[in-house]
């Protein structure tokens, strides 16, 4: 069980959140009304998805107050606490990137089939383009297409088509690329890698207790934050870790684990 | 000191150019998507929404209007349903909007796409809701479809309408068929009707003959080139135009000739 804690209040923390947005449509509950791209806590705090407001601003709209504010209070959350949780403890999508990518490594895809080159920058490049076309056709272009308030939507609001964007995400992960969507494509999981650059909680790697298993270089959708395993004793620093803390779970060796960002950099100890 | 090789350099360049190439080719796909679900005129939205290219700028997809509304009056648009996916639309035919006095769809719009001032009165600078001020469409009538216009007794949309025999008004007319009838026919006035649809949905006919279209469709626009003169508060626009555009008038002389002369002055032919 110790090797699945995380694993488990995540998806706890992930359907907890969708539970708590439908039954704000469906019951009438007060908790969290609204979805992802915005929404009311307890009836009273304003909370907003930055790179949705970004994308408004940039088409020349005059916003009101409250989604200005809902998306500070979002940035400072995840920027100075949480870091990318968002994308491992919030995003509907989570769930279904996370099977494709068990059931990958179950079948060895990635073993068998040659790799299919994508950029990790890809996302970036997205992001950029996602913010001239909105200034340039006046409405927000991503929010149009993404299929992660699809999915939010398509729960709480009802699905529609909005199911096909879930199985295309699927197949791609499972068998086009490893991480694909989450890892390559989506520029809203940038947005957040770039707001929690500086973020406190931190995956930390004890060097010294590294036997190089590699099992969590396996299991982590972003294996590039993880390059200091086996090689130095230093915090996750990388904003485009997701904290969700797989790693932390098939550490056998207890050589992950998280705490506060430290900028020290100790070189594994020669045996 | 410089150690990059020119080899490097290159690379580095020509990553950027490949990154702007696939970012033109994705820019040509995306925006060509874009432009195609932006441009759905035939949708009503929410009391106290801006016209639709601001409103399709501000709304964020929150759902927090829908949720607000007690009739479900209100849904999201999903993907399929070819209207911009996320915004809040309503149809009359099925669930019109039943003008709630609090409003409750308006104020809970963080983004501003639903704007409260614009479905507020305001005594001594204290707003007040009134969704009497809204304006969601434009109730509609084909003639050729109303029965009223055959003959027949119905009034059904006017007795329907929140504002009756303001927004919607019956002229009677003699019918000169039967000769010993009045037709009762159903005038909407645009200056009143708020396009809330209780006329659309109380509508008899098997499609409705009087129906809600966006108000930027469904109606006219004069420009300003006219005027009322007969209308003091009309004619008062004039001064303005005095006084902002520099002009000078202009008064054309009256021919001394008579009409006749020159009808059959035929030195120009």
């Amino acid at each position: 069980m110790r090797h699945y804690k995380y694993l488990l209040m995540r998806r706890f923390s992930q359907i907890a959140i969708l539970v708590l947005y439908i039954g704000a449509n469906a019951w009438g509950w007060k908790i969290l009304r609204g979805d992802l791209s915005a929404s009311l806590l307890m009836g009273k705090i304003p909370l907003a998805d930055p790179y949705a407001v970004v994308q408004i601003v940039v088409t020349g709209a005059t916003l009101g107050m409250d989604i200005i504010l809902g998306a500070l209070i979002v940035t400072l959350f995840y920027g100075v606490i949480g870091g990318r949780a968002f994308c491992s403890w919030v995003c509907p999508i989570n769930m279904i990137t996370d099977t494709a990518g068990w059931l990958r490594r179950k079948l060895k895809f990635s073993e068998v089939q040659k790799r299919f080159y994508m950029s990790r920058s890809l996302r970036y490049w997205i992001l950029g383009l996602s913010l001239i076309l909105s200034a340039v056709m006046g409405v927000a272009v991503f929010e149009l297409i993404s299929p992660v308030s699809m999915a939010h939507r398509g729960a709480i609001f009802g699905m529609g088509m909005g199911g096909g964007a879930l199985v295309v995400i699927f197949l791609f992960d499972l068998l086009v690329h490893e991480n694909g969507w989450c890892g390559y494509i989506c520029p809203l999981g940038a947005s957040y890698a770039l707001i929690s650059k500086f973020s406190l909680i931190r995956v930390h790697h004890n060097a010294n207790k590294c036997n190089d298993c590699r099992d969590c270089i396996t299991v982590c959708p972003e294996k590039e934050v993880l390059h200091m395993i086996n090689k130095s004793s230093e915090s996750v620093l990388m904003g485009e870790c997701t904290n969700c803390g797989r790693c932390v779970d098939v550490c056998k060796e207890d050589a992950l684990g998280f705490s506060i960002r430290s900028q020290l950099k100790q070189p594994k100890d020669e045996e | 000191m410089n150690t990059q090789t020119p080899n490097e350099r290159r690379r580095f360049f020509l990553s950027i150019a490949r990154g702007i190439g696939l970012s033109a080719m994705g820019a040509l796909v995306w925006s060509a998507y874009v432009g195609e679900v932006k441009a759905a005129p035939l949708v009503l939205r929410p009391p106290g929404a801006l016209n639709e290219n601001e409103f399709i700028k501000n709304c964020i997809k929150c759902g927090l209007c829908v949720e607000a509304c007690p009739y479900d009056t209100l849904n999201l648009a999903k993907p399929g349903d070819n209207l911009p996916i996320g915004t809040p639309f309503f149809t009359p035919r099925t669930i019109p909007c039943y003008m709630c006095s609090d409003v409750p769809c308006v104020p809970v719009c963080p983004s501003g796409a639903l704007s409260e001032p614009s479905v507020s009165n305001y005594v001594k600078s204290h707003a007040q809701l009134d969704i009497n001020k809204a304006r969601m469409g434009l109730a509609v009538i084909d003639h050729e479809s109303c029965i009223a216009t055959w003959g027949i007794q119905c009034d059904a949309c006017y007795r329907a309408c929140p504002l009756m025999g303001q927004a919607i008004t019956i002229e009677f007319s003699k019918n000169e068929r039967t000769g010993k009838h009045a037709f009762l026919i159903p005038i909407v006035h645009a200056d009143v009707c708020t396009g809330c649809g209780m006329c659309e949905h109380a509508c008899v006919t098997q499609k409705a003959a009087i129906y809600v279209l966006p108000r930027a469709l469904a109606m006219g626009e004069v420009g300003n080139h006219y005027i009322k003169g007969w209308d003091p508060k009309d004619e008062q626009r004039l001064d303005t135009v005095k006084k902002n555009v520099p002009h000078e008038f202009t008064k054309t002389k009256l021919s001394e000739k008579s009409a006749l002369d020159s009808l059959n002055d035929e030195s120009g032919l």
